[in-house]
């Protein structure tokens, strides 16, 4: 069965998006990349180290060639430096494709949604594609896809808090009403959270710390890798209807 | 080398002495960082990564050299 993952025309293998941070060295990241099978990653913009002239990359690690790079603007609060920040990624690489996520509240990272809708519109003008870090808010859902957001990406839960899936209902109702794909960002905590999402007939899921603080992260990685495989293949098949009452499974004629 | 006349910038935040008549190039070649790895903003604005050669640095300059680093 064709199901291509397709995100303004570019096309991807996996429906799984890992974030590259938190983790102990690139070589651990490496690893969990490898494992999750995921061929996009989000990457953070910062200042080099002066310093240390011989310091280690992240491309050292991970090839932009092979792994698309999606920049994100990770820490910033308001639209000038997400703004900032994405016009530096594009200049690093040519990346029109980025991440934004305007924050505006830190204790729980729920974002800034008038300075996200601001950011987007002026980017989608300048020519970025723009994966967009929402509120599960339906009516701010539509209100990117309006101004131009090339795929929504409401949060399950707060950033790191790996709490699952709070609203089911509200990512069902986005996804349904998007022409654009949907992509849970934030709030997964192990496997079974990622196939909900995959089940609720999100696009695809991104996933960090869920992957980055399990003990093994490489495992955990090919966890998801399956877990989204699993929850896209029974959004597909399509679910039983649900029943209140025990519907025996074996024939009731010729009973001994 | 040590007559030549050194000028002030501001490197990712931090007080820097360079040697006069330097470039963007000249700059990511003595901090070793690779080019097609890193974008400057200088003075809030981006520069251009095909005209770093062209770019030379002046007194008091504020330069903002950035890579990817691992983010979620």
């Amino acid at each position: 069965m064709k199901d291509d993952f397709i995100i303004d025309k570019i096309k991807f293998k996996s429906r799984l998006i890992v974030g590259t941070g938190k983790y102990k060295s690139f070589q651990q990241t490496a690893n969990a990349i490898k494992a999750s099978g995921a061929d996009m990653v989000t990457v953070a913009v910062r200042r080099v180290n002066i310093t240390n002239k011989k310091e280690p990359t992240l491309m050292d690690y991970i090839d932009p060639k092979k792994i698309t790079y999606l920049p994100n603007t990770a820490g910033c609060f308001n639209s000038r430096d997400a703004l900032r920040t994405l016009r530096l990624a594009r200049e690093m690489g040519g990346w029109k494709l980025v991440k934004l996520e305007v924050l505006g509240d830190k204790k729980t990272l729920y974002p800034n949604m008038i300075e996200t809708i601001k950011s987007t519109e002026v980017l989608v003008k300048e020519g970025f594609k723009v994966m967009v870090y929402c509120t599960d808010d339906l009516v701010m859902a539509k209100k990117l896809e309006d101004v131009g957001a090339s795929s929504i990406m409401p949060l399950a839960a707060p950033i790191g808090s790996g709490l699952g899936i709070q609203n089911k209902i509200n990512i069902k109702i986005i996804k349904e009403q998007s022409k654009v794909p949907v992509i849970v960002d934030a709030g997964v905590g192990e496997a079974s959270d990622a196939t909900i999402a995959m089940e609720l007939g999100c696009d695809g899921v991104l996933i960090n710390t869920a992957i980055a603080e399990a003990n093994n992260p490489a495992l955990m990685a090919e966890a998801m890798k399956f877990a989204v495989i699993a929850g896209r293949k029974s959004y597909l098949a399509g679910r039983m209807k649900k029943k209140t009452f025990g519907v025996a499974s074996s024939p009731k004629k010729n009973l001994i | 080398m040590n007559n030549l006349k050194k000028i002030k910038i501001q490197l990712n935040g931090k007080k820097h002495r360079i040697k006069m008549g330097y470039n963007l190039k000249d700059l990511l070649k003595i901090l070793k960082k690779d080019n097609n790895k890193v974008a400057i903003e200088l003075n809030g604005e981006i520069a251009d990564k095909k005209k770093y050669n062209k770019i030379f640095l002046k007194k008091n300059d504020k330069i903002e050299i950035v890579q990817f680093i691992g983010g979620g």
